[in-house]
Formats: structure tokens, sequence, C-alpha cells
């Protein structure tokens, strides 16, 4: 019996009663749940998003990050994992960025909510957008307001003196030097690369 | 219009817009998150109701039942598009593994149903309630064990097999030689947008707003998976979240959308969930290559063979990466062979320069190895051995190439003469510090690409064409290129893209976007000077735009004069340039740190120096240049689909567990452009960069990381696990 | 994700009795965990008990001369706290070196303990796994292993605990405090804390159901030289191939803890006394049990190289 074998047929005890090698995808841990047919837990929450108050009843699955894209319409913030792999999500939540896929919209309970479109708009850019279309630095533009919140939320963070991962005297004051900077963004993954542009995007707010 | 012999437009002798640094068009509402994704346009239809999509829990095999039941009875499930209760679908010329339908599956997460329900939480849970049951049957998942039974390539990217003179027996003879093995793993395009569709029936009209890079392929795709005619379906694509080559082909998505759609009787949209892409979608296949190059005394090329073995789930085409090796070095006997093999992996499929970029980090750590071995500088090896002609078909002669000035001027200005040639010979504290060159070849390809450009009465004008912007910058060259030949400032020019209602593109991939898209905006201003020339009477050869007016005859008439003239415009290029290798070419540069302790591999310096014809905007130019050595970084030192041999998929299918390069592991990138434009290449002497900006920075890291430490990993990615037992005592 | 109710609890003992009194039901706090395992239903709770507001986001000194940590604390907060940087830099390196900054920001100290393995099998709910479905077999047995665990391992499960901040409690002999669903208090010392998974994978930690993280306690500072290297392939946001946290005292004594080895984080106090004699010493002591995978024996070398790495540089 090989490796394979080994392992199919383990999976194959799994197809209760199949004496074949049958494989089934079975639902985890389905059996005993609650009834599958009923109405979703709903629940209402406030929370405040770019300075406006919104009243929402919710199935208490939705996560902030549909709540803004499905529910408010706020497409700003974008779903690329879902699974807080790649920052896409990033918010501002009272100051502080967060991966809104990873958070509850009722868990949000009375937050104030700051999402890419709270920032700036087209007419009137906040500095760092306007950094970013000044070195380009973004392509396809899917990562970008992730980046954003997250550079600006960076900046704030190095400025209250938070240390980091390369932060090599951690009882002194903190600095927006390049490598700074890199490391904390590190939680917005850019796949067209443009990482060199926006170290220098940020850079140049950071020098103000 | 026909491009049949050089450009020499009298445009370009003092280009306005053309050739600057132009901040894009687009940045305003990519950076405030304004520009519509494929998923997020509540705007286009009402009622959209949510799609979810399941994937097969084996590789290979049958589905003997799927259970519904549950599923169907779930809160706000409005309907269910299973395998079991649907036939095949279609396929196009672009699609080889099946996208849905029956019972058969080819490869893990194929799409076996997708649950339409009134909110995305409520289709998740469903999808999720579904048993399926399966027949799993035994596949092949193992390149290595089967490659020796491979056969030539058929289809594909480039020639499966090429022969001049009599490699063996010169080979056999030569001086000095080298016989190397490479692999590389198979790769994910990981764009940050998830593959995501919303589809809309309008009795037999079919709309998607999706996410695909070449909008008429997708289209006659569509049409031919799902047997509709291709007047019936429109496809709109105007902001693309990254492609790479993963967006070329219609995929789950698409189809299932517009599936569920129909079964559901109102709109609905789909996203594919991220841990199902990197099964469900295509991904780069996986290489074996074996390079041989044999030399005289003096480090001359006489032989040189480029071989490559790769897997698909058709058996037929796969990755080759011998493409580039036709181009490169100079050598009159020589060979190139791309074997493939079927596999029951998910489908192998074009990511940025396939075949090249894989190639590169076979062909140029080989190069690396054979200068050591001459004891020669790599970067005098290569310009000793650069051809006059193309190698491997020495009638057709360059069209332009500069590939020797790349390499001069960036070993000028990355400090080339302060490496030292003895590997494992620089220290910085406990960093083992080393450089490594490559050299870098992508064709230039260019094809039909055809653009309508209206003037609005005001003053401006407005472009539409099926060409997409997947981050390239495509809207903006588009703008600059009307703007320069209409006379009007940049801000005056709107673009509209990625709608299958505008005339066909030549779409976004092959790195061959830019060069034709704004050929074909050419041709159409070409066409409009000739409509307004005629209107005013002026000849259509003297007729000059300026400023926002027309110029000739004596007369001088504001473009605003002229009402809402419009005129669509077709670029077609003529066979003369099959008498041409017409090609990018690059000197790439790296600088690594190695950790003497550890292994742990940094890159602290890179630079690229690129001619590839005239630069349309140098700031996205640059961007995708940076951009593909960040993806060349990570090809070259973390990226690897992991194949569990027995289950036969790729076990790290998240983002989480394929890592791509982060912030933190790319330093400031330097791009340098040389300024050759190419009047062989386009009206516009322009050609792509951003494939050309992943052909060779892969094997300068892997000759770096060589030059650091004295251990030549072959196998890529190169992590540390391969070197620990190398590294120094510590 | 299957549906659920959720509910705000006001104190720890408030949230340890309604999860005990609620079957099905789950703390949460920062949910980055357990949101995304709830996702692929590798989670399904069916009552979530949200614990933000029982207030236990203060760090506060204690009479011993350590510091006790409230469960909410966050992961920046912890490792900003001015205290921790200056007595305990080693836990503010651990935290520094993992996840990304959004992640640390949710992210609790209670929470982080809880933090379930990365082994793509378990991730997988196609896949057999003992964790996810005891009984049902282990797929990383013989399957992918590059991250997987090479030490206290058993014949039902190879996964590691994937967290960096433990990995520095453990060497800091941190207390884990806790309320049970009755109203009881007690201690669990951290090496205790973390189980090695033997026939039972998928009980992870000494927790019983419905009991509660409440505080994180530290003993008073080890001065010394504090060291955290994480290693991996890439150079942030990516979870430990080998980590090594360390107190380094002038005199070459000190302490050693390993994550990215073991279902915990992996301190052999035995082998910490080898620390004078070098890495190799110790290591080999360490790790004298281990069964690697082919594919994962690297790992060994690693752990003696980064340690060896470390000792340099604190000799230095």
């Amino acid at each position: 019996m090989d490796d394979r074998d080994l392992a199919v047929s383990r999976r194959g005890v799994l197809a209760a009663g199949a004496a074949s090698v049958a494989v089934s995808q079975v639902p985890l841990s389905r059996a005993g749940a609650a009834d599958s047919t009923a109405k979703p837990a709903q629940q209402a929450v406030r929370l405040s998003v770019n300075g406006k108050a919104h009243d929402l009843t919710l199935d208490t699955r939705t996560t902030l990050l549909d709540t803004l894209r499905e529910h408010l319409q706020l497409t700003g913030t974008k779903k690329g994992c879902d699974h807080g792999q790649c920052g896409a999500c990033t918010v501002l939540v009272n100051g502080q960025r967060i991966n809104s896929c990873l958070s509850l919209a009722v868990m949000h309970q009375g937050d104030e909510v700051t999402t890419v479109e709270g920032l700036g708009t087209p007419d009137k850019l906040h500095p760092m957008q306007h950094a970013f279309v000044e070195h380009d630095a973004y392509q396809c533009g899917y990562c970008t307001p992730g980046q954003i919140c997250s550079a600006v939320a960076v900046l704030d963070e190095i400025r209250k003196g938070v240390p980091s991962h390369v932060t090599s005297d951690l009882t002194g004051t903190m600095q927006p030097t390049n490598i700074e900077m890199r490391e904390r963004m590190s939680g917005n993954i850019c796949r067209c690369g443009a990482y060199s542009n926006i170290a220098e995007a940020m850079a140049q707010v950071a020098e103000g | 219009m026909e491009f049949n012999g050089p450009s020499q437009d009298a445009i370009l002798t003092d280009p306005k817009v053309i050739g600057k640094s132009t901040r894009r068009i687009d940045g305003p509402l990519k950076t405030t998150g304004t520009a519509p994704y494929a998923y997020e346009r509540h705007d286009v239809v009402p009622n959209q109701a949510y799609g979810y999509v399941l994937g097969a829990g084996i590789a290979k095999g049958r589905i003997t039942a799927m259970n519904l039941e549950d599923a169907r009875k779930a809160p706000g499930v409005i309907a269910i598009v299973a395998a079991t209760e649907h036939e095949p679908v279609g396929s196009s010329d672009f699609n080889h593994a099946p996208l849905f339908g029956g019972r058969k599956i080819a490869h893990y997460h194929q799409a076996i149903a997708c649950v339409v329900a009134e909110t995305f939480e409520e289709a998740r849970a469903a999808a999720a309630m579904i048993r399926t049951s399966y027949e799993p049957e035994d596949g092949t998942y193992d390149l290595a064990k089967v490659a020796p039974s491979a056969e030539l390539e058929k289809g594909g990217w480039g020639d499966a097999r090429s022969d001049r003179g009599d490699f063996e027996a010169t080979f056999g003879a030569a001086a000095e030689k080298l016989d190397q093995h490479y692999t590389t793993p198979d790769e994910s395009h990981a764009m940050m947008e998830p593959m995501a569709t919303i589809a809309a029936w309008d009795g037999d009209r079919l709309t998607v707003w999706t996410s695909n890079q070449m909008i008429n392929w997708g289209k006659e795709s569509l049409a031919s998976i799902l047997s509709i005619p291709e007047d019936k379906i429109r496809v709109d694509s105007p902001y693309i979240g990254g492609g790479f080559g993963g967006k070329l082909f219609v995929r789950a998505d698409a189809v299932m959308a517009a599936l569920a759609a129909k079964a559901a009787k109102r709109p609905v949209k789909v996203m594919l969930q991220r841990p199902l892409i990197f099964n469900n979608t295509t991904h780069r296949p996986a290489t074996i290559q074996r390079v041989r190059i044999g030399t005289d005394k003096q480090g001359r090329i006489q032989a040189i063979a480029h071989e490559c073995w790769s897997g698909n789930i058709t058996g037929q085409d796969g990755e080759n990466a011998t493409a580039q090796t036709n181009h490169m070095y100079a050598g009159d006997d020589r060979m190139t062979a791309s074997y493939v093999t079927q596999l029951d992996l998910p489908e192998g499929n074009a990511m940025r320069a396939p075949g090249e970029a894989p190639g590169h980090m076979g062909l140029e750590v080989a190069i690396d190895e054979m200068a050591e071995k001459l004891g020669m500088d790599p970067i005098e090896f290569r310009i000793l051995n650069e051809p006059k002609t193309m190698p491997a078909h020495p009638d057709r002669k360059f069209s332009e190439r500069h590939l020797v000035r790349c390499l001069r001027e960036g070993g000028e200005r990355f400090g080339w003469s302060k490496r030292q040639a003895k590997p494992a010979s620089v220290s910085d504290g406990r960093w083992l510090v080393g450089m490594g060159v490559s050299a870098g070849f992508r064709g230039a390809p260019t094809t039909k690409s055809a653009a309508r450009v209206a003037l609005d009465g005001n003053g401006g004008a407005k472009v539409t064409t099926d060409m997409t912007d997947i981050g390239t910058g495509s809207y903006t060259i588009i703008a600059q290129t009307a703007a320069e030949c209409l006379g009007l400032p940049l801000e005056k020019v709107s673009v509209v893209l990625g709608d299958s209602a505008f005339p066909v593109s030549s779409g976004s991939g092959g790195q061959w976007g830019a060069a034709s898209s704004t050929a074909g905006v050419y041709a159409a201003c070409i066409e409009l000077h000739r409509s307004i020339a005629q209107k005013l009477g002026i000849d259509p050869q003297t007729i000059r735009f300026e400023d926002g007016r027309v110029i000739g005859a004596g007369k001088t008439v504001p473009l605003s004069d002229l009402g809402q003239l419009a005129a669509t415009g077709e670029i077609d290029f003529g066979d003369y340039k099959k008498g041409y290798d017409i090609g990018t070419y690059a000197g790439h540069f790296c600088e690594v740190g190695v950790d003497r302790y550890t292994g742990e591999i940094r890159i602290r310096r890179m630079l690229a120096v690129c001619d590839a014809g005239r630069i349309l905007n140098p700031l996205s130019a640059r961007s995708q240049v940076i951009g593909a050595m960040t993806m060349a970084a990570g090809a070259t030192l973390m990226e690897e689909l992991a194949v569990d041999k027995r289950f036969g998929y790729f076990v790290n299918h998240d983002l989480a567990s394929y890592e791509v390069p982060v912030h933190a592991d790319i330093p400031h990138q330097e791009v340098v452009f040389l300024d050759t434009p190419d009047p062989y290449s386009t009206p516009l002497q322009a050609k792509g960069v951003g494939e050309l900006g992943i052909c060779g920075p892969t094997a300068a890291i892997a000759n770096a990381v060589y030059n650091a430490t004295g251990i030549r990993v072959r196998e890529y990615p190169i992590t540390l696990d391969k070197m620990i037992d190398q590294l120094p005592q510590v | 994700m299957r549906s659920f109710t959720y509910q705000r609890a006001e104190s720890a003992s408030q949230a340890a009795a309604a999860v005990a009194a609620t079957p099905g039901a789950k703390f949460i706090a920062g949910g980055t965990n357990l949101l995304d395992l709830m996702k692929l239903e590798i989670e399904t709770p069916t009552h979530l008990v949200d614990v933000q507001d029982t207030g236990l986001d203060r760090i506060e000194d204690t009479p011993e001369g350590g510091l006790r940590i409230g469960t909410l604390v966050s992961n920046t907060a912890l490792s900003a706290d001015q205290r921790v940087r200056r007595d305990y830099a080693v836990l503010t390196r651990a935290i520094q070196a993992g996840a990304s900054g959004q992640l640390r920001n949710k992210a609790t100290t209670g929470g982080n303990l809880l933090q379930r393995t990365r082994c793509p099998y378990f991730y997988d709910p196609n896949m057999p796994c003992n964790k996810r479905k005891p009984g049902d077999g282990c797929a990383a047995m013989k399957g992918y292993s590059r991250q997987l665990g090479v030490i206290g391992t058993s014949e039902s499960c190879i996964a590691t605990y994937p967290g960096d901040m433990a990995v520095a409690l453990r060497l800091l002999d941190a207390v884990v405090e806790t309320v049970k669903g009755d109203g009881t208090a007690r201690s669990i010392p951290i090496a205790d804390f973390h189980r090695l998974w033997g026939d039972h994978p998928e009980r992870e930690t000494a927790l019983e159901p419905g009991e509660m993280i409440t505080h994180v306690v530290l003993p008073k500072p080890l001065g010394g030289k504090h060291v955290y290297h994480k290693v991996r392939d890439r150079a942030s946001y990516a979870f430990a191939l080998v980590s090594v946290a360390a107190v380094i005292q002038p005199d070459g004594t000190g302490r050693v803890a390993f994550g990215g080895m073991a279902p915990k984080p992996w301190r052999v106090e035995e082998a910490e006394a080898l620390l004078p004699q070098g890495a190799s010493a110790v290591v080999k002591r360490a790790f004298a049990n281990a069964k690697p995978r082919s594919d994962n024996r690297f790992k060994l070398a690693l752990a003696e190289r980064t340690l060896a790495g470390i000792l340099a540089e604190a000799r230095s």
C-alpha cells in the first residue's frame, strides 16, 4: 500500500458505508447542527462611516468589509482574499487600521470607520492619495485603497512611537525610514509590484 | 490601415505628449476607490443576487452523487446550478480544462456547483451544505516521473523544436562544456482582484461585467462555451485588478454567473473565493530544463542547446522555456526542444512572459556558470557572444537591438567593477554579499487593433476601444496618443475602455497591448485627420493639429468648430515584419545579502536597463518594469505551488501559504530606458515592456546568491533549506 | 459560515458562564483567526460571545515586579507598552515579528495564545485531518510538510503552533489566568497551556470548555539581552519556518525557546543550561527526540544556526 492508497482509504472511511474507495465531501460536523433551514440570525448595528451614521440590521455573519461593499455600496474597500492575507480590505476603525474582512459588523457597534472614500475624493485628494498619483504608486489599482489607508495609519503609528520588527532601538524615537515603512506596510500585498514607488510616495508625505 | 514599412510619421519628430512622463488619468479614481471593478457594479443592473462556487474535492474521477436537498432548503437560496444536473458546457479555443457540467472531474477544485442566494452569507453557507460523493481515479501528478515519456509540444506559443547545424557533434568536440539541469515550479498569477463577474440576461442577450484582459476573446469564448451567438453577448471590463495572463481567458466566474443568472432568472454576481483560485483557474506550469553550452578556449559559443519538459492537462502545450534561446546568443550549431507530457493537475496556461520568464531562470544561470568555467566576467562573456543577426535564423535581421548597451551601461551604473568574481568573498556583518547579472529578451509582438476617436464639439475628444487596462497604464498612453495626434492637451481627451460594444483591440497580453492598442488609436486618428481634411478642403498630407486647432491651406480652425466628427480606424501589421527579429532587451542587475547563519536571502539593490522601443509613458512603463522585477523576486526566492502528488492538487492554495513578495522584500528599484525607438515595430515606434521586466531579474538574483555564497541552487525557488548544508560553518 | 447568534458580555465571568451554558458557543475577541476558520467551516460555532466589553484591556504592575496583561490588550498595544519594551524586549520583538500591523491591531493577548495551526491540510476541508475531525486520518503525515513539526508531534498530527508571542511568553515563564463558567479562577503556567497532540490533536490547550483567559502574568524582568529571530522565506508577513527567542545574560547563561518546531513553543530547561557550550549542544539536547520528515529536516540545522547567530551577536 503506497502513501496514496493509505490516504485515500483513510478518506474512504469517511464515506459512511461505502465499500469502494469512494470519497465524500462531507460538511464538517453537520450532524447535530442547529436547524439549517432556520432564518439566519440578524442583529442591529450602528456604525459611523466617513462621518455618516448608519443604522443597519444585518445577518450576524456579515463582515465589516461586506457591510461596506454590499450594504453601503462603498466599494473602495477591496476584497482580495477575505482571509486577512492580503490587506486590500484595510480600513481605519477608531483611527486604527484593521483588516475589515476579519471583523464582523456587529463587533463594531458605535465605531467610527474611515474608508478610502473618507480620505479624499477625485477632486480633493488626500495628500497620500496625491502622492500615490504623483509617484505612480499603483498599477491595477485594486490593492491601492488598502495601501493608502495603511500608509496613512503607518505614518501615524511611527509618530506615536509604536515599534516594529525592524526597529533597532525599542526605547528610542521612531523615524519614517525606508525600511521602517516597508516593514510596516508588509501586510498590504501589491502583486503588480508598486512597492518601490509606494515607499517613495510615503516618504514624500512623511517629509510633509 | 496597414503598417507595412518602417514608421516615419512627422508626429514623432517633436512629440509633445507621447514619451513624456505622465500621471495616469485614472489615478484619481483608483486612489479614491471610485474606479469600479467587476464585482462592484451595483449601478449597472438592479436586483443582483449572490452566487457562490463550489469546487471539486478530488483531482480526477467522477461524481457519483450530489445531494443538494439541504442546500436547496437553506434560507435565502434562489437556485442551484449543479454539475450532475447540467450537461458539460462547451469549450473554446482558449480553454483546455472543462469549465463546468457533467460528472467528470478533470482537476481539483473544478467548479461543480453555484449556489445563488439573496445574500453572500446565505450563498456561502448553502454551498457548504452540498454533499458530494466521488469515485476517484488514479491520476498523473509528478512531472519528474513522467517527463521521460514527454513528446514534442503541439501548439503553444513558440517553436517546439528548432535546429541549426549539428549541435551534438559540435558540442561533443567543444573545448569547454557545460551541461546542467534546472527546475522551476508551478506558479500562480495571484493577482489581487479575484476573478469576478456580474451576469444578467435580457431575453436571449447576455451581459457580463467581468474582469478580463481580452474582451473579444472573452466574447468569442463565452459564445462557444454557452452555445449562444456572439452578437448576443456584451462583455464589459473597464477596470481589472491585475491579470498577468490569468484573466486572458473566460473562467468559471463568468460561466457560473451566466448559468446561475439564467437559473435564478435575475442578475447574479460571482467572485471566486481566494482559496479556490489556485486550483480552479490556470497557473504557470513547472519546467525541467537542460542547458548545454560548448565554447572554444576563448569563450566563443559554438554549440548551444536548451531543452524543456513541462506538463499540462491536455498533454499538448506546456511552458516552453526555450523561447528566448533562439534569439539570445551566437553559436552556429544549436538546438531547442520543448517536450510536454500529460498531467492531471489544473490547467497550465499563460502567465507573464510564458516560456521566457522561466526560460531565463535556466539559460541565464547556465551562462553565468559557463562564464565562471571560462574564467570570464559574465558581462564580457555575453558581449563576446552577441549575435549579428537572429542566431537561430541568421537570415532575420534585428530591427533595433541594444543589448550590449544595456549590459555596459547597467554595469557602470550598478558598480559592477566592484564585484568580486570569486564567490563568498564579500561580507557585511553577518551578511554574505554578492552581485549578479542577467541579460533579458522578450519578443515584441504586435497585433491588429482598432479604436474610435470622436470629437465632442467642445474642443475635446473621446477614444473608445475594447482595449483593457490591467494596471499597465493603457488609459493614459491611449489618451497621450490621441492628444498628440489631434494637437490637444491631455485633459481634453477622455478614454473609455473594455466594452465589447467598442472597436476590437489587441487586448492586454503577451506584452503586445501598449504598442498595438496605441497604433490602433493612431490609425483612428489618421482616419479622423482624413475626414477633417476633406471637410475643410485641406490636403491630408499637409494638415496639422496644434493647440486645439486644425491648420492647413491657409486656414486655422478650432476643433470645437467641427462638431461631433468621429472616425474608426484599425492598425494591421503587414508581412514585412517577418524578415526581422523584433525584440525587447534588458540588462538586469541585482545585489543580495545572504545571512551566513540562517541562509535568509534579502535583495539589497536591483537595476534594469531596458531597450524597448519608444517609451510612451516613462512613468507607467517604469512601474511595469519594477512590478515585473518584483514578481521575478518572488519566482526566484519564494513562489512555488506545492504539488501533493498523492491527491493531485496544489496544497498551498491561499495567499498565506503561497508567498508572494511583500514590501519588506523589495528595496528601491532602478530602471533606465535607453532611448531606442524602433521604426519597424509600430507607427509610434513602440514596444512592450511589461514582460521584459520579468525576463532576467530572476537569474540576476540567482547569480547574485551564488556570488554571495558560492552555493548554486538549480531548483527554484532558491530557499534556505536548499543551501543550509553548504553554508559556512558557524 | 454557519449562522450564529451573537451577544456581548460585560464581564469575564458573565462571558464564561454564557459560553459554558450554550452548546456550540465560542468566545470572540479580535476574531482574526476564528473568522478566518469560520469562513471555511473549520470552526462552526452556533453562538458567539463577544468579550470586547469586559474591560480586560489594561497592563498593570504586579506586586512581584512583573506585569499583569489583560486578555484584550492588543498585540500592538502590548508590544508598544514602554515597560514591555524596556524590560521584556523579547516579547515586543516576538509580537512585532508576527502577522501584519492590521492584524496586530485586532489580535488580542488571549486570542493569540489560541491561534490554531496553519497546516495546509487542516485548512482544506476536503483533506483528512485528525485535528478537524478526530479519527479522520492525517494528510500531512506523508504530504507536504515543509512548515510542519519536527518534535512533540504524534502519529495523529504533525502540525505546529504557529504563533510568535507565545514563544516569548514561554521564555519568560508567563502564567495564564482564567475564569471558568462556574466563576472559579485558576492560573496555568504557560509551559502547561499548550498540549502536545498525542491521540487528541483536536485538544490544543489546557482550557476547559467555557473557560476564558482573563490575564497573562509576567514574572519580574530577567535582564540580559533579548532577541527574537524569526526565519522565513519572505521578509515579513509570513509564518516562521523556525523562530528562536532568547535571553542571554552577560555570563553566557540564559534561556532559549523555539517556535515553528512543535505543537507548542519548545523550551527544554536542561538544554538551555548548556547555552555556555554553544548552540550545537543546546539544540542537540532540546531536539534529542525529534522526528523530522524529509522536507522539514532542515529545521534542526536551521534552529542550531539561528541560535548560533544569536549567541555570536550576544557575545559581540
